[in-house]
This record gives structure tokens, sequence and C-alpha cells, in this order.
């Protein structure tokens, strides 16, 4: 009853449907004993802020292919903001195609990590595990 | 202010963020979520409460998506309970409701949390009962609860909610399966979803069948036909259930109702506590183990190891 549950909003913001990525991701995390709230595709900024809102989560994580990120993923942070869910409290991930070039970018507005192509599940769980500080 | 405190304050002021955080607080089982639970308990017993049920793929999601707008269309207020199960291997959980959901989180008097069932097998979880109080303490005028995908058996939501609407779609199953005991029994609405696919109008005729072999009931539960993904019946849905509320309310069977379920939460809470007050105990485990031995070797039975193990004499 007491156990503390790692809860991650797993989203993807924007216009493309290509949400392999994102429920490799929510299944992996969902293997590792986390409880994974998974949105579906095509969310607005503000239906992710909400989302993050209501569920109370400690993590959120989105992926995108469509490359769209730059303008994307700072209006999510900024959504996210208005509702007081701020990148210090809350860890933020990203993944999908995001050329290197726009990992510094990503990164600067708050993002702790970004996962690209070939990335290993693992490697996402140790990351999300350590920063949350959680027992799992 | 303490951070209990503080939350209640944000809480009674409506911010939602207190509201999440509390009902986290309140599902952890944590000593901020009890503060909580005690201090606002008073300000529950307004809202209205409606359990939606029935198997993996029967429409409940999307069914529970096209109740809330109904709801808000009328100038209601919604909370939101959807559970979904947790891996009895990890403890893992993908809570999906969401995705049927989406149109619900524009709208700011639509509160929804998803809840993972984190080993509770009634088909809701454990903190079910206290996240509904907050969400009522809250102001959330109607909450709709949405179980686990429920087989038979998984019939806890009818002792939850104050109505409990049980979906079935064509196809899944000859009259027999309708007459087996259990979830059939604890509807008061019917529903048939998918009811564009063939086989609606004969599983209809088999509800009916089935409702008029019941024992006499002060309420009969109406049975309604609904394509949830069109939003076609939702309105007669509607209508079933503020029936079922004033049948509810005009024979005083509310309050029958809520102490009933009541002493059922009261029962269950004791029990874990009980249990619980068994596993803390260093020696408790130990002794476990130690009968857990005895027993696969055959030189205790199970019932007698009970016994001991909660320090009572075995029976003679």
């Amino acid at each position: 009853m007491t156990e503390r549950k790692i809860r991650v909003l797993v989203a993807k913001p924007g216009l493309d449907g290509h949400d392999r990525g994102a429920k490799v991701v929510a299944r992996a995390l969902r293997d590792a004993g986390m409880e994974v709230i998974y949105t579906g595709i095509r969310q607005t900024p503000a239906m992710i802020a909400e989302a993050a809102l209501q569920e109370d989560v400690d993590v959120v994580g989105l992926s995108i292919l469509s490359g769209a990120h730059l303008e994307l993923f700072p209006a999510v942070i900024e959504a996210c903001r208005e509702r007081g869910i701020t990148p210090d409290s809350t860890i933020f991930f990203c993944g999908g195609i995001i050329p290197q070039e726009d990992v510094a970018a990503m990164e600067q507005i708050g993002f702790r990590a970004v996962f690209g192509p070939g990335a290993n599940t693992n490697d996402i769980v140790k990351f999300l595990r350590e920063r949350v500080g959680a027992p799992v | 202010m303490s951070p209990s405190g503080d939350l209640q304050t944000r809480f009674i002021q409506g911010d939602r963020r207190a509201l999440a955080r509390l009902i986290t607080e309140a599902e952890n089982g944590t000593d901020t979520g009890r503060a909580a639970l005690r201090a606002l308990y008073g300000r529950t017993g307004q809202a209205r409460t409606i359990g939606i049920t029935g198997p993996p793929g029967a429409g409940k999601s999307t069914l529970t998506n096209e109740f809330a707008k109904a709801l808000r269309a009328r100038g209601q207020t919604v909370g939101i309970v959807a559970v979904d199960p947790s891996s009895p291997y990890t403890q893992g959980a993908i809570l999906g409701d969401r995705v049927r959901m989406q149109e619900l989180s524009s709208d700011t008097e639509i509160f929804m949390r998803s809840l993972a069932s984190r080993g509770a097998l009634g088909g809701l979880s454990a903190a079910t009962l206290d996240v509904i109080a907050l969400l009522d303490a809250f102001g959330k005028e109607v909450i709709l609860i949405e179980t686990v995908g429920a087989g038979q058996d998984e019939v806890e939501i009818a002792g939850t909610a104050q109505t409990t609407v049980l979906v079935n779609t064509p196809g899944t199953g000859d009259d027999i399966q309708a007459m087996k005991a259990g979830i059939m029994e604890i509807a008061d609405v019917l529903v048939v979803n998918k009811a564009d696919l063939p086989g609606a109008d004969l599983l209809v005729s088999q509800l009916r069948a089935l409702l008029s072999l019941l024992p006499d009931r002060t309420w009969m539960p109406p049975i309604v036909k609904l394509v949830a993904i069109e939003n076609v019946g939702i309105d007669e849905l509607v209508a079933a259930c503020d029936n079922h509320w004033e049948y509810l309310t005009a024979s005083g069977r509310l309050r029958g109702q809520k102490e009933e379920r009541v002493r059922h939460q009261i029962l269950n809470l004791g029990r874990a506590r009980l249990l619980a007050g068994l596993m803390d105990d260093a020696e408790g485990g130990v002794r476990l183990d130690e009968l857990v031995r005895a027993v696969a070797d055959g030189e205790l039975d199970p019932h007698t190891a009970a016994s001991e193990w909660v320090g009572q004499e075995a029976p003679a």
C-alpha cells in the first residue's frame, strides 16, 4: 500500500501517427514496474499538459517523428508551466527523430535526456529510476 | 503550514494540482493522504457515482467519454476514475483509458484520473473509494468509475457506485453465459453496445428473458441499445441512470446502500490493517517462513498453520 510507484506520461504531440517507438518505451517502463499513462497520438500541448496535471506524474516522455520538435516541445513545456508543472519538479525526456544538433536546444528548455533511434530501453529505465530516485 | 495542510487549503480553494497530488498520496496510503481524507471527508456525500463495467473491449472507455460529454452538455461537472490492470509479475501497468477520452482534456470541469489495480482482484483498486471521496469533496457533481475489463466475477463496482452500468456486446456467448451467477446480477442498467453489429437484437431478447426470471424486485434494470462511438443512444443511457437515481432517492435505498458500502470499506481496511500488522512484525515474517516449510513438507495442514500464525488455538 505504501510503496511509491513511478508514474510516467507517454505522449505524442503533433501530427505524425508513428507510435511504435512510444509504445515500445511504454511497454518497457511497464515491465520495469512503472505505471505508464499512454495518451495516444496527435496530442496538442494543452492536452498533454492537462493529462500531466490530472495524473500527477513524476515523468513526462514525449515522442515525435515529424520533425516539429523545435516548435512543439517548447510549447508542451510552456503549457505545463502554465499549470505549475516545471522541469524542476517533473522529469521531461524525449525521443524520436531529433537531430544531434537539436539536442542541446532540447536540454536547454528542460529535457533531461534525448533518446534517439537505437536507444536501449534498459538505459531509459535506468535513467528514470536514478532520476526519480524511488524504490522500485 | 505543514505540506499536508497547505495541500488541503489549496484543494479547498479549487486548485486542481492539489487534488491530483492528494489523489497520489491517498493512493499510496501516506500519512499526508490519510490526513487529507480525514480533514476533507465531511465535504463528501454530494456527488452521484456511476460505475461502468463489462468485458475488455466492450467499449467502456468510449462510452465513458460520451457519457461525460452528455453530462457536461447539461452543465454538470464530472470526475472520472478509470482503472486498468497492474502486471501480476512486475506490478507495472499501462493505463490506456485516456486514448479514448482525448477530447475531454480540453474541458477543465472534467477531472480524469487513471488508476492501476495494484493487485486488487475485484475490478477496481484498493484506493478507488478514497479517490472517489476526493473528487466528491472537490465538488465534482457526477463521478464515473470505469472498471478493469471484467469477466464474470469482478463485482466490486456494485458495492462502490450508486448505479452500476454493465456494458455487453453482441457475439460473446449464448444465453447460458448470461444465466451464470456473478456480474449479470449486479447491473442496475444493462447496455448493449455496438448495437449496429449482427446479433444485437438477439442479445437484447436474451437479456430480457433473463431479467424476466429475476425474483420480483422494486427496480427492474432497463436495457439500453447504443453505439457509443457514434454517440447513438447515449441520451437514453443518461435517462436510464437518472431514473435509477430517482428510484434510489424515492425509495430511501440510497442511505441503506451507503451504509453497506461504508461497512464493507471499514471491514476491508480493518482486514488490511490486521494483515499489515502481522507482516510488519519481523517475528511474524520469520514464523510465516517456518510455517510455509512445515506445510510444504506435509507436517502441517494450511488451516492449522494459519491459526498458529495469527496466534489462535487450532480448532480441535
